[in-house]
């Protein structure tokens, strides 16, 4: 058993939490303001030919199921993986 | 629970599930979707095991055939579009046949018979969803 | 002007991130990193948005300058793959429970 008194890393955890915290007030200053995105050139295109390439009024829908699809195919399984082993760590045994 | 809640939770049941196959099947015109329909119906799922407590006993191999089969619809659908075009290829769309009524940019009232493969999809992936959210509630709950 | 919603953000991943480091029950754990995949999604969500925009929805709409859609579609992945994981490390701590007969 290691000792668990000798490793508690405690002052070290609170620097790097503060550290942190002052990092990303900082980048508070550099991101755009709240309300004007930048770079909208790939949403303006799926804006306007959403509707005319996949038929959907809906524009996320059309994303989620057409334009990036590959990335609900994965989701839809990760779904099924943690049912799964839900299933497999829940579920009651057999008496065989 | 007493018998008020039981028989004012068997009335409001059948609007549940109504309420989510809507919330699905009008995923390509209004906000919604496959996600979100699927756990307004597992809802109804929670609501049965919350009201009747320890009287009932519901299946898990009916729900454990209902997400196979909604995910294995998805991924027939998505691979069915190598054989026209590419993977994920909406082949339905603009065809002016069922499911494919041609749609302008701009705003319009929103028709029920357009979409082409994405109202499927949105079907397929409710139940996978709504099935496997009530196996999650079905297995957690009888642990307890 | 200061950025009030990326303010927010910061604070809830630096609370959730306190959460893991300093807390040794489960369930604490579990609501930890929910929280910090909320302000992550509340990150995401907040970038897309355009002043005064409505949501991308040509049914019926009121006009047609519409907010980002990428990023709604994106954060609809993040919830559903948070729900699995909340839902596994519930169902571990209860068989970690059933063991130990402590969290």
């Amino acid at each position: 058993m290691v000792d668990n008194k000798k490793y508690n890393f405690r002052k070290f955890k609170i620097i790097s939490l503060i550290i942190l915290f002052i990092y990303l007030t900082f980048v508070i200053f550099l991101i755009h303001p709240f309300g004007e995105p930048k770079a909208t050139k790939m949403d303006d295109y799926f804006i306007k030919n959403a509707q005319r390439q996949t038929g959907s009024n809906n524009v996320v829908s059309s994303i989620v199921f057409d334009y990036r699809g590959l990335d609900t195919l994965g989701e839809a399984s990760v779904l099924f993986i943690a049912v799964m082993s839900i299933s497999l760590i829940l579920g009651e045994k057999k008496n065989t | 629970m007493s018998k008020i809640i039981k028989i004012i939770s068997l009335i409001i049941l059948n609007p549940i599930i109504i309420f989510g196959l809507y919330v699905i099947v009008h995923g390509h015109l209004t906000p919604g979707g496959g996600f979100q329909g699927g756990a307004i119906i597992a809802g109804a799922t929670a609501l049965i095991l919350v009201v009747f407590e320890n009287n009932i006993k519901l299946s898990r191999g009916l729900f454990s055939l209902f997400e196979f089969l909604g995910l294995t619809s998805f991924i027939l659908m998505a691979f069915w579009g190598i054989v026209k075009n590419t993977f994920f290829y909406n082949f339905l769309t603009n065809s002016n046949g069922i499911l494919g009524k041609t749609i302008v940019f701009g705003i319009n009232q929103g028709y029920l018979n357009s979409g082409g493969v994405i109202p499927l999809m949105n079907l397929s992936v409710g139940i996978e969803v709504a099935s496997g959210l009530s196996l999650i509630i079905i297995l957690i709950t009888r642990n307890l | 002007m200061i950025n009030f919603i990326f303010l927010t953000v910061i604070f809830l991943i630096i609370i959730g991130l306190f959460g893991t480091m300093f807390k040794k029950n489960l369930i604490k754990l579990a609501m930890s990193i929910n929280i910090i995949s909320n302000g992550v999604n509340l990150f995401l969500i907040s970038l897309g948005y355009r002043q005064g925009g409505i949501a991308p929805i040509f049914t019926n709409a009121p006009n047609l300058k519409m907010v980002s859609p990428t990023p709604q579609a994106l954060i609809l992945t993040n919830i559903v793959i948070n729900l699995a994981v909340t839902a596994f490390l519930l169902s571990l701590s209860i068989l970690i429970y059933k063991k130990e007969k402590k969290l």
